[in-house]
């Protein structure tokens, strides 16, 4: 079986975003770019499976500008075994939508015919967390979302939930898309070896036009504008102040 | 044409997300209509019925459609979108699993976890962890949005309007349901209590958790933690708030040995009152917190819950 395990170049989660003066989106000059954490989970989760037999292949995908080269190579430092670069955009700034990502997966999983596709449950950019049910939805397969533990079995794949209430245990018939949260796994750093070795797997470098799909925005961004901002208040000298101040000053008790 | 709000129960009482959720549906313009799936949708309905603003109800109570599986549930959605320029869900996990399906199912962009609603297709929404707000304008035929239920008033009461039963069977067979591991607990829900308190990383043990606990029991309060306090295994899952866990917006919100990290504090400025008690004068949590205390949590935690008493 392969798998197919989409990976998103974002901006790193250290960094401090700033909003553009123009309104018009945020700061990427000189900004420090990563592989977004849940798909690191999901890499990891794939290159497990490899490693205990129960898949054959790790597919790398990433649709977005020639750079995100760089999070591939990381992906196969990781374990992965080839990947292939959509590129949709010459403009770094724009976001391709999760509805024209899902669609190019879903070209790639049909080429490869991957049997699991495992991507993150968050791109930590655009918060949408749609991507992984978007591409389930257009397969027609079954979709194990927020996974904090997944058991791949014959034909199905038995995935713990995170929800809200706690946790939801299912099982998915394969084909599935699994989406990855945070107590998945804790994923592996590459080693020097492995990250020469990577450069040495095959990178395959695609266009949307290749895959025949319409990758215009169906969302057009009218404005992104900083947050409201929240103002330090006061350091109080005891646990006795703070009490008091709750009870008669900050008017909540 | 109308919006139809797909709402989420227990099988014995209607989410509390689901009045303010209507809230959000009401601003895109149409009749509101509500819909109730799985067993016990007809007991439920009532209480649907009497929100106010909403025109109808419709329930389709069959099995299939318990524990809320995206693959049954997004069929149903689908079926019925044809009557509807919006279907409209909370951004809960149900809402996050179902929405994109259908969207995807309708050839449409999801509008993820709106906080605001400029017009019948233009949504606000946080990006980036909440340091950035966009305003986005949609231009697909139907809107699928997942709305943030923090972000809006619960919707009142009305004289309750009619109920239709919506005669679907799902078909099974992509998944199935095993098994909940939902802990009972007495305490308020975290999305929508009036406080919150939550404990991080310092707490340093499942035991010593406990402080958190009684501070919020104290208080009548709702738990939360931090990232790092559910990965340690102090706390359960469903109670991390920020980016990529719960977002909370209680009257008060309490942080007990937390940071502040950006993700952390993506789930929780909302609040209307913020405490943060960490050793650390530098903690981040300080710049957004109206009261802080700078104090080992060991020794302030007890003291703050003998001073509560007073
Ligand atoms: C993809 C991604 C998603 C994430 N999503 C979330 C999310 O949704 N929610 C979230 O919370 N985090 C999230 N995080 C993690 C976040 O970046 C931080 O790592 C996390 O919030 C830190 O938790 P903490 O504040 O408990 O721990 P720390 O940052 O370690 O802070 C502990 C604090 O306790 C104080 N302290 C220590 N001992 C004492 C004592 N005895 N008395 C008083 N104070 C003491 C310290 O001074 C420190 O300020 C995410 C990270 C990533 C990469
Ligand atoms: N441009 C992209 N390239 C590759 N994978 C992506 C891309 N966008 C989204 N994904 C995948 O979909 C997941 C969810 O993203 P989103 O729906 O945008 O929050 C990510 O964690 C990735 O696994």
């Amino acid at each position: 079986m392969k798998i197919v395990v989409p990976v998103k170049r974002v901006i790193d989660f250290n960094v401090r975003v700033r909003v553009k003066p123009d309104q018009t989106g945020v700061e990427f000059a000189n900004v420090k770019m990563s592989m977004n954490p849940f798909d690191e989970i999901a890499v990891e989760e794939a290159v497990r499976l490899k490693e205990a037999g129960k898949a054959d292949e790790v597919i790398a995908v990433s649709v977005g500008v020639k750079k995100a080269e760089d999070t591939l190579r990381t992906a196969l430092a990781m374990g992965a075994d080839k990947a292939i670069l959509i590129e949709a955009t010459d403009d770094v700034e724009t976001d391709i939508e999760p509805l024209a990502v899902a669609k190019l997966l879903k070209a790639v999983v049909e080429a490869e015919d991957a049997g699991l596709v495992i991507c993150g449950k968050q791109a930590i950019d655009n918060d949408v967390n749609g991507t992984g049910q978007m591409l389930a939805a257009l397969l027609g397969w079954s979709q194990g979302t927020f996974a904090n533990t997944l058991k791949v079995e014959d034909g199905k794949a038995e995935v713990t939930r995170e929800v809200d209430g706690g946790l939801q245990i299912v099982s998915v018939k394969l084909p599935a898309v699994i989406t990855t949260d945070l107590r998945l796994n804790e994923p592996r750093y590459a080693s020097l070896p492995n990250i020469m070795k990577a450069k040495k797997k095959p990178l395959e470098v695609k266009s949307a036009s290749d895959f025949g799909v319409d990758v215009t925005p169906r969302l057009s961004v009218v404005s992104v504008n900083e947050p409201p901002a929240r103002k330090a208040g006061v350091i109080v000298g005891s646990p006795a102040e703070l009490a008091d101040k709750l009870k008669n000053e900050a008017g909540v008790l | 044409m109308a919006v139809l709000v797909f709402a989420e129960h227990d099988g014995k009482v209607l989410s509390e997300a689901v009045a303010k959720t209507v809230t959000a549906a009401t601003q895109m313009g149409g009749p509101v209509h509500v819909l109730i799936s799985g067993t016990g949708a007809g007991d439920v309905a009532g209480e649907a019925a009497a929100i106010a603003g909403v025109e109808k109800v419709l329930t389709a109570e069959d099995a299939g459609y318990d524990h809320a599986l995206a693959e049954p549930l997004g069929d149903l959605i689908v079926g019925l979108a044809g009557d509807y320029d919006h279907i409209v869900l909370a951004a809960s996990t149900t809402g996050k699993n179902v929405g994109p399906r259908v969207a995807a199912l309708l050839d449409v962009m999801i509008v993820a976890d709106i906080i605001g609603v400029e017009s019948a297709d233009t949504f606000v929404r946080p990006i980036y962890a909440g340091n950035a707000i966009q305003t986005v304008k949609s231009s697909d035929a139907k809107k699928v949005v997942t709305v943030r239920t923090t972000a809006f008033e619960a919707a009142g009461e009305q004289a309750a309007v009619g109920i239709e039963s919506h005669g679907a069977t799902a078909a099974g067979g992509l998944s199935e349901w095993l098994d909940d591991r939902f802990a009972q607990s007495e305490r308020p829900e975290l999305t929508s209590a009036r406080i919150v308190v939550s404990g991080g990383r310092a707490l340093g043990s499942a035991d010593n958790f406990k402080l958190v606990e009684q501070l919020a029991d104290k208080l009548g309060a709702a738990i939360g933690a931090s990232r790092a306090a559910v990965d340690a295994g102090y706390a359960p899952n469903d109670w991390q708030v920020g980016q990529t866990g719960k977002i909370v917006a209680p009257d008060l919100y309490i942080a007990v040995g937390i940071s502040g990290a950006i993700q952390h504090l993506a789930g929780m400025t909302g609040s209307k009152v913020i405490v943060a008690i960490d050793k650390d004068e530098e903690a981040p949590i300080f710049k957004v917190a109206d009261y802080g205390l700078v104090a080992d949590l060991f020794e302030a935690v007890p003291a703050l819950i003998e001073a509560l008493d007073d």
